[in-house]
Order: C-alpha cells, then structure tokens, then sequence
C-alpha cells in the first residue's frame, strides 16, 4: 500500500525514475531495494526500463546535410 | 557554470573572432541535436529544418553578448527553443509545451495498466503483478532486434505529448544531465522528473507491445 511498510508492484512501478536518478527519500530507497530483492517481476521490469534508456541512448544522430551547411556558411560570410 | 571552464570555450572565442572554420565545427557538432529538438515543435521536416538555421542566425547575431553565464551549449538550446516556441505562437499554434506543464492539472498517468495488477481487495498479494512482465533477453538475431527497437523508440518517442518528448530527447537520447535540461527548458527539477516517468514509461510500454507479440 502507498506509504504503508512494504511497497507493493503497483507503487514500484510509479518510482523507477526516481529511484533511479536517486531522488527517492532514503526511507523508500530501501522499501524499494526490499521489494526488488523478493520480487524477480520487478526485477524484470527495472531492467525493462534500464533497456529501455540504453535503446533510447542509441538512436543514431543526423548529420548537417551538405546544402544547409553551404546556406550557413553563405549567412556566416555576410555577417563577417 | 562559467564558459571559460567548459569544452566549447575556445570555440567561442574563435567564433568571436569570425572564425569559419569554428563556425563549421560547432554546428557539425550541435546540428543533429538540435534538429531532433526542433522536430517536436515542428509540424515538418522542413519546418524543423527552418527552426535550426534560424538558431543558427541568432547564434552569429548574438555571440557577441554572450557572456558565458551559461554554458554554451545551454546558450545556443535555449535559442533554438525560444525561436521555436515564437514560431509556433505565431502560427497560432498553443502547444503543451513542458515550461507550461502543471502536474496538478493534467490526468493522472499510470507507468503501467492498472489492471495488471491484482485488485487491493486480494488477500495475499493487493496491489502485486497479476500479469508481470516477461523478460526481452537477448537472442540471436539480438542485432536484428536492436534495429527494430531503435525503429520502434523513434515511433514511441514522436507519439509523445510535446512536454515528455522535450524532456526524453535532452535526457535520454543526448544523454544530457538533468540540470542542463532544466535549464534549457525553463522547468523544476521536478516536473523534469515526472515527464521524465511518464515518457519512459510509455517507450517501454511500447517495447513490451512490441516484444510479446514475437
């Protein structure tokens, strides 16, 4: 139950990002260590989430296309 | 933080100096960043397109008063954010933008369905998993896979509402500390985190879709 002693999956869910940019009060910090060490579901969707930002991580960036840079360079030159 | 300690300093000054080869490295290397930011406040491609060589202008136009109060990088996002915010005002287009974002005032926003959890009346287990996750693991067309996650996280992340996907691109997908977003986005720490949650939340939702239909 929310606040009450042993937090239950449904709360846990809700403080993954919080537990883990460690923003959790310390009270919580171990309520949830608790829960993950008895709960192997958790376990799964902590990782999930941790997979999650990895992937997020990886998207592949763009690069200038070379007409915008030459356009750039064009208005660089004016205002030197 | 102050310029003068910060990696892009001497290309500041170069700059300053009307440097074209600093001009060309320092948009190489924020270009691409700047371009998926600009795609969630664009309607278009070439809407996006627009929105960073305008920041590029007003980067040329205001080096001259910047005084590395900021960070550059910090400096050159917010113009690129403020010429975008403008633009869609303009265009009498009202976005949700996170910087207007009022956690008191939007639904509440599960991480996950309610109903896979067992009902608070159950007398073991209130509130626990009653249709739990099932592990992605690794498998071995694991790069096959990745490339289909990363296709994936790109859809989830332009279905997001404007205020998360702001959020999630600076964090995860730049990977930036969450006091520059902050400060790039005019928000709290705090509602940082909590669009934070909630994009995440969804993208993952979104994998798990992906995954348990394989």
């Amino acid at each position: 139950m929310p606040g009450g002693q042993h937090m239950t999956c449904k709360e846990l869910v809700e403080l993954v990002t919080d537990y883990l940019e460690g923003a959790l009060p310390d009270t919580d910090r171990v309520r949830f260590d608790e829960h993950l060490q008895g709960c192997p579901f958790c376990r799964t969707y902590l990782d999930q989430m941790r997979q999650t930002i990895r992937t997020l991580g990886q998207l592949p960036e763009e690069a200038i296309a070379p007409e915008a840079l030459a356009e750039l360079m064009a208005r660089f030159k004016e205002w030197r | 933080m102050n310029v003068t300690s910060h990696a892009d300093a001497p290309l500041v000054d170069a700059l300053k100096r009307r440097d074209e080869a600093a001009f060309v490295q320092i948009v190489r290397q924020y270009h691409g960043q700047l371009l998926r930011l600009a795609m969630v406040y664009a309607r278009s491609r070439a809407v996006a397109e627009e929105i960073v060589q305008d920041a590029w202008l007003g980067v040329v136009q205001g080096i001259d008063t910047f005084e590395g109060r900021s960070s550059f990088k910090t400096w050159l996002f917010r113009i690129l954010v403020n010429r975008a915010r403008t633009r869609a005002q303009r265009e009498g287009r009202t976005i949700p933008f996170s910087s207007v974002w009022d956690a008191s005032r939007e639904p509440n926003e599960p991480a996950v369905d309610p109903d896979r959890f067992l009902p608070a009346t159950d007398r073991d287990w209130p509130f626990h998993w009653a249709v739990p996750p099932k592990a992605w693991g690794s498998s071995p067309e694991a790069e096959v896979l990745a490339r289909e996650s990363l296709e994936l996280v790109e859809h989830a992340i332009a279905e997001l509402p404007p205020a998360q996907r702001e959020v999630i691109t600076l964090r995860d997908v730049e990977g930036w500390e969450s006091e520059e977003v902050c400060n790039v986005l005019g928000i709290s720490e705090t509602n940082q985190r909590v669009l934070l949650h909630r994009a995440r939340s969804r993208v993952r939702a979104a994998l798990e879709r992906h995954f348990d239909l394989e």
